[in-house]
């Protein structure tokens, strides 16, 4: 079986969700990689130690915008000179939107969004969550079709980069028809902290923080373990946080390695976002809030005294 | 204009999911249906678009069982100018589901632009819009919270991720999806939905469409709810010593800080 990953990157950086990919159960499968922007050359290395044999760079000044469109067109073309088995990318942003263009556009079976996926011997074995994470279901394939899948960040950890590995490295061109979307600008957001979708520690508070003012006593203590600050959409509603905190069934769905949530009542649509975090943690004036049936630590406590002492005790811990 | 607003039959956000006997798909009974929260944006979209454009229509198209009707009824009364439901079974998968919207857009006549919500909350796999897109040959801009409508072009600005923002122009027609922020949809009022219930909804067989179930890529099977949780571990003390213990766990047991 040959799979190709597409890798994504950033500022001349592979992003965490592409170098996690290669932490899958990957069987024996030939794995290749494709980077497609401008200048992207020297992440043909990285894509090497982390275990990809053959890597192609699509390096092209019309990609350096990366719209959905160039970016489709581009890996659109160049995936069927490859005639992988299975392409493989991560379920972020440009995931999301990339995936189901390469699908259409090449025939292809789509599965995105999954949590849980094994390479073996030809035969793919996927889950993915369904109803917003009430259930989960395996997704068969009925046909023998190129297969399409992206995987939830965070599903499996990324490898370490062995140095003694490296990949065959070739470059391709493709002709880029003439593009009816234009990036017009990027207006960068989100500042110091991490955005919620990607850390490994969320901090969320909800409507009892009261106020926008309030949430300094959230945003201190995740500044003191570099956790992203999440939302309730009560507290989003109230005009305390910014909509791209919102946690939960219209909101983002995360999957940390730590979720904290701090007088979070734990209503249904606010748990479909976060109930697959590895580790759940409580703070909640009510023992009967239902966020304590998920938890897997609890604090029956007043979110106002407790949040400020857990700041403390970390700067105690560490010694700052 | 010719707007069209393609929407999908969810169950509501608060339903307990449970599963049917052979463990491949929901038990639908007892099941309260809702649009799915983004299509909603979308179709306010539509609505507010059609509003300052004389002369145009929204037609909202829906795939899926008898059901969907009672949704489409709903898209009527907040205002849509007509409604199709095409018949395909609630899990066919999202190649079928966009070839069935392309045929049934195509069968319509043409379109201006083409709304969708960012994701269904059922299946939430985010890729029938795109998909369509694809197939109608219209460029397609995801996951917007912003639109300015110039003449044969609308610049939208879309939600990337990290708090970015990027700001979009595309050529018309285009598909778009809504994601929150967009809009505030409106409530249907009660004489409005009494008014809809009259009104007449065009169903369209995959005969007619000429597409088949058959070509459906995926299906989902062996459905699993989430293993029951072990018992959350309440931590005692004092305030202080709730909190070191709480710190402890995190940097000991869980290894996270
Ligand atoms: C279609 C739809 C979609 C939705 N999507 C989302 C979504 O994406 N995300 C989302 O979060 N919600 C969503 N909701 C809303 C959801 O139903 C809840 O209303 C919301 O999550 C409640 O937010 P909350 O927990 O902050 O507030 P509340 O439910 O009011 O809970 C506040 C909690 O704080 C506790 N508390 C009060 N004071 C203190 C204190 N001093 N210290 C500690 N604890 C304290 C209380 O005991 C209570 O448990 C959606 C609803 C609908 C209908």
């Amino acid at each position: 079986m040959k799979i190709l990953i597409i890798a994504e990157h950033k500022n001349g950086v592979l992003a965490e969700a592409t170098r996690e990919l290669f932490g899958l159960p990957l069987g024996q499968a030939e794995i290749h990689a494709v980077v497609a922007g401008e200048g992207i050359a020297p992440l043909a290395e990285p894509l090497g130690q982390l275990g990809a044999a053959k890597v192609r760079l699509v390096d092209s000044p019309a990609l350096a915008g990366g719209t959905g469109e160039s970016l489709g067109q581009a890996l659109g073309q160049v995936i069927p000179q490859l005639a992988p088995d299975v392409v493989l990318t991560a379920h972020t942003p440009q995931g999301r939107d990339l995936a189901p263009r390469l699908a259409e556009g090449l025939d292809a079976a789509l599965a995105t969004d999954c949590i849980q996926a094994t390479f073996n011997d030809g035969q793919v074995t996927l889950r993915r969550p369904v109803y917003a994470g009430k259930a989960t279901a395996e997704v068969e394939f009925t046909d023998d079709s190129l297969k399409v899948i992206t995987i939830r960040p965070r599903t499996a950890k990324a490898p370490e980069p062995d140095t003694a590995l490296s990949a065959e490295v070739t470059s391709v061109s493709v002709q880029l028809s003439e593009q009816k979307t234009v990036l017009k600008e990027i207006i960068a957001g989100g500042g110091e902290r991490p955005d919620v979708t990607e850390a490994a520690i969320i901090v969320t508070g909800g409507r009892s923080l009261g106020s926008a003012e309030n949430f300094s006593i959230i945003e201190n203590f995740a500044d003191t373990i570099g956790a992203a600050v999440g939302s309730s959409r009560a507290a989003v509603d109230a005009g305390y946080r910014p909509y791209r905190d919102q946690v939960g069934q219209t909101g983002k769905v995360v999957s940390p390695q730590v979720y904290i949530a701090c007088g979070v009542s734990g209503a249904i649509q606010h748990l479909a976002g976060m109930r697959t975090s590895k580790h759940i943690v409580a703070i909640n004036t009510d023992p009967d809030a239902p966020i304590f049936q998920l938890a897997d630590h609890g604090i029956v406590g007043d979110l106002f005294e407790v949040v400020p002492l857990l700041a403390e005790a970390v700067k105690n811990r560490t010694g700052g | 204009m010719n707007i069209f607003v393609c929407i999908r039959q969810v169950p509501d956000t608060t339903t307990r999911i449970k599963l049917r006997e052979d463990g491949n798909g929901i038990d639908e009974t007892d099941i309260q249906w809702i649009i799915s929260p983004h299509d909603e944006l979308a179709i306010e979209e539509a609505l507010q678009l059609r509003d300052r454009q004389p002369g145009s229509t929204v037609t909202v198209l829906s795939a899926g069982p008898e059901r969907v009707v009672e949704s489409l009824r709903m898209a009527l009364a907040m205002g849509a100018d007509s409604a199709v439901r095409l018949d395909l079974p609630g899990d066919a998968d999202s190649v079928v589901n966009s070839q069935a919207l392309a045929a049934a857009i195509d069968k319509q006549g043409t379109a201006d632009v083409v709304f969708v919500g960012k994701e269904a909350i059922d299946n939430g796999a985010g890729a029938v819009g795109t998909m369509l897109a694809v197939k109608l040959g219209f460029p397609c801009i995801n996951v917007v919270n912003g639109i300015d409508y110039g003449a044969g072009s609308v610049t939208c600005r879309r939600d990337v991720g990290g708090g970015n923002i990027e700001i979009i122009e595309t050529t018309l027609p285009a598909v778009i999806s809504a994601q929150v922020g967009l809009n505030e949809p409106r409530y249907a009022t009660a004489l409005n939905i009494i008014k809809a219930k009259k009104k007449p909804i065009d169903t369209l067989s995959t005969d007619e469409l000429g597409i088949s179930e058959a070509d459906c890529k995926t299906l989902l099977k062996n459905f699993e709810l989430p293993p029951p949780k072990q018992p959350c571990h309440l931590i005692e003390g004092s305030p202080a010593e709730q909190a070191t213990e709480l710190v402890r766990v995190l940097a000991e047991d869980i290894q996270a800080i």
